[in-house]
């Protein structure tokens, strides 16, 4: 039998230490599987590291890729704090999407700052309000947030199928479901001369930093870090619940509402079926990749669209199927999560005498005991 | 810009050491495929690929190709493309409608890169589009699929309600109607390409209505698997789906895109090539009637391979007037063939089709 238990004390330095333990222990994995398809793992690793970052054009589409993941995911993070288990970001995400599309679709060319900022504050609003959906029925009716948020995802996407395919298809689309391209003028503007890369990117940082701040240097953040330690601290402390909930659900809802906007009015310039490519679901791993710190995400929510972009460099470069690239980020995300647990918990074989439990704030399953079959 | 001279600087310095050669005259045509699912799927880009190896061994070593596959047709699929111009590909071929867009995007700032897109309707000065006739194909499964039924209902799995699949419902239903009066027609919508679960659900659906033979406008095999088990019928979608369901598959449609990507690419390298909207069929055998079952009748076999050589001779276009839309509209007048123009436009279903187009 194994046990697995929490370290007493875990290491500071370490923790520091671990995601580059877990990439150096990627490299040595993946090498192996390199090399066994005759690639070698020096220019696989240049094409996975170095060239997203190699020119002015790959930086841009890494912003890009970044931005939406870092939106969601900071938005989750505070979620995630408070114990609020919202798996909802592509819902709002997409809703957001549609909402804005609406407004973007009537703009012509001479639309202002202002169409723009109605444009942008239409997703923002209406993210928030389909997250304020399972906030509602949990609050009044304590239904399960996971659950709710997911069937919501549903919802939006088949939401945003409907509109596309209706009522905001372009009429001189022989019925393809897409809107009309938007307007040049109603477009992000873009921080680079040559390539995608606009001012969502810098609001996704500045928004990531503030959260930041506000989470950890102000009452309303302790008050959000405790209601996810202890409810019960939290309420004898005298912190309203109600207020912690809608909070961060409505915050996370008009990130992400935001990021939908930005997509449509950003790269892709008109509304498509396929606005996010899951970037709800991957802000989740980003949002833990950056331990659940703004300041952590702006790093993973990069370092993801680093690898995302490594997926098609890697075909046109290499000739490797993306499986092979699910693979390598497979690794890679393995040796992230087993290099943090193994930080944090120590896995021993169970002797008869058992060692003494260590004392913790939430101790209800601090001994986790599982039983592995595979060890026989 | 500040942030763009550093973006520039560091990107000068990488570059330095990755790009030591540049390209010699006599080197291979690059040529780049991207595609909207796997490899793997057996039906869209499966065949997409069949075409890119015929290519590649057609011109045996003067051309080099490149494949992306499962790229999203959001926002990544502008960077796939731009990322395969950057990189030295002359010829950039796109396979799905949800890449026209961004083509045309970044044909824009790549002028002397060819670009092809598939089953789009946005071409440009190097932005040519080509598309399949598959209406040719749908033709002949309706009058082999009206013979076959006993019960009289055919099962149509519709994806999205584009002109091509309304065009291609109302083409099996011309087919069957034109060998089985009595002939009715389900229609299921499953808002997909390619979702094996979702195309199983609605075969069994369309089964529980009657219908017994299945036609699928999508691309995964698990119709003919859901009909296999039920001892119903069915015809294959974009490639030999026999193997799948040794009884129930009555025939394949097969994409062929070979000829097509070897004259292109032909065409290119003659510096011939232009801008154009091309459809193939049965003649410029794009579209191929394949792995007839053995086990039909005679009677049904001889029909089918019948119909192929007709539409194929031009001796008959299954779009041909006198025609009505099932509102009574007049939508061909006699003695008149849609042409490709035109039948790229068709949004309404031919008399008799008993449903609406889904809005």
């Amino acid at each position: 039998m194994l046990s697995v238990q929490p370290r007493i004390e875990s290491a500071k330095l370490m923790a520091w230490l671990s995601p580059f333990i877990a990439i150096a222990l990627t490299m040595l994995a993946s090498s192996l599987m390199f090399v066994l398809l005759e690639v070698s793992p020096i220019k696989a690793f240049e094409v996975f590291v170095i060239m997203p970052l190699s020119d002015s054009y790959n930086i841009g589409e890494l912003m890009v890729k970044a931005a939406p993941l870092m939106l969601c995911a900071t938005g989750l993070a505070i979620c995630f704090r408070a114990n609020i288990w919202n798996i909802g970001a592509e819902g709002q995400l997409l809703i957001g999407a549609v909402v804005s599309s609406y407004f973007a679709i009537q703009a012509g060319e001479d639309a202002g700052i202002g169409m723009i900022t109605l444009i942008l504050m239409s997703g923002v609003i209406s993210g928030a309000l389909w997250a304020a959906i399972p906030t509602a029925l949990d609050r009044f009716f304590k239904t399960n947030i996971i659950l709710s948020t997911i069937m919501l995802n549903y919802i939006g996407l088949y939401t945003l199928l409907w509109a596309v395919h209706g009522p905001l298809a372009d009429p001189q689309g022989f019925g393809f479901p897409e809107s009309a391209m938007f307007a040049d003028a109603i477009l992000l503007p873009l921080i680079q001369e040559e390539g995608r890369a606009s001012i969502s990117i810098v609001i996704a940082v500045v928004i990531a930093i503030i959260t930041g701040i506000t989470l950890f240097k102000t009452l309303p953040g302790f008050i959000v870090r405790v209601y996810g330690e202890d409810k019960a601290a939290a309420r004898y402390a005298g912190f309203s619940s109600n207020k912690v909930v809608w909070g961060v659900m409505l915050f996370a809802g008009a990130l992400a509402g935001f990021a939908g906007a930005a997509e449509v009015t950003g790269p892709i310039g008109q509304l498509i079926p396929s606005v996010s490519p899951g970037y709800g679901y991957a802000a989740i791993i980003v949002a833990y990749l950056g331990r659940l710190n703004p300041f952590g995400i702006i790093i993973s929510a990069l370092f993801m669209g680093c690898l995302y972009m490594g997926s098609d460099l890697a075909q046109i470069e290499l000739g490797l199927p993306t499986a092979i690239t699910g693979l390598f980020q497979g690794i890679l995300l393995f040796f992230m999560l087993a290099c943090d647990f193994l930080i944090n918990y120590k896995v021993s074989f169970k002797s008869k005498a058992l060692p003494e439990k260590p004392v913790l704030p939430s101790s209800a399953d601090s001994e986790l005991v599982t039983n592995s079959d595979s060890n026989k | 810009m500040k942030f763009n001279k550093l973006v520039t600087a560091a990107a000068l310095a990488v570059n330095a050491f990755l790009l030591p050669a540049t390209q010699a005259a006599d080197d291979p045509l690059k040529v780049g495929f991207v595609y909207v699912g796997p490899v793997g799927d057996h039906g869209w880009s499966y065949e997409h690929d069949q075409g890119r190896l015929e290519l590649e061994k057609h011109f045996d070593g003067k051309v080099e190709t490149t494949y992306v596959e499962n790229v999203p047709e959001g926002a990544d699929a502008e960077r796939v493309i731009t990322q395969l111009a950057k990189s030295g590909h002359d010829v950039i071929f796109t396979t799905s409608f949800g890449f026209m867009n961004p083509t045309i995007k970044v044909a824009k700032r790549f002028p002397k890169v060819h670009f092809e897109n598939a089953t789009g309707y946005k071409r440009g000065k190097n932005v040519g589009t080509y598309l399949l006739s598959t209406y040719q194909g749908r033709y002949v499964s309706g009058v082999a699929a009206g013979m076959e039924t006993e019960s009289n209902v055919l099962g149509y799995i519709a994806s999205f309600p584009i002109p091509e699949v309304i065009r291609d419902i109302n083409a099996v239903y011309l087919g069957a109607k034109s060998v089985n009066p009595d002939i009715k027609m389900k229609i299921v919508w499953v808002s997909t390409w390619y979702d094996p679960g979702k195309e199983a659900d609605a075969a069994n659906a369309l089964m529980d209505q009657g219908a017994d033979v299945i036609i699928q406008h999508t691309d995964s095999p698990a119709p003919l698997i859901a009909a296999e088990k039920r001892g119903k019928m069915g015809i294959g979608q974009a490639s030999d789906m026999s193997h799948f369901a040794p009884n129930a598959h009555m025939f394949s449609v097969r994409d062929h895109w070979g000829p097509y990507y070897i004259d292109t690419v032909q065409k290119i390298m003659d510096n011939t090539w232009k801008p154009e909207d091309y459809w193939g069929g049965f003649k410029e055998e794009i579209l191929q009637i394949v792995s007839v079952n053995p086990n039909l009748s005679d009677e049904i076999k001889t029909a089918i391979s019948e119909t192929e050589a007709k539409i194929k001779s031009g001796e008959f276009h299954p779009f041909t007037g006198p025609m009505n839309d099932n509102q009574g509209n007049e939508v061909i007048p006699a003695g008149k063939t849609l042409t490709d123009e035109e039948l790229a436009g068709v949004m309404w279903y031919v008399e008799g089709i008993d449903a609406k187009i889904p809005q």
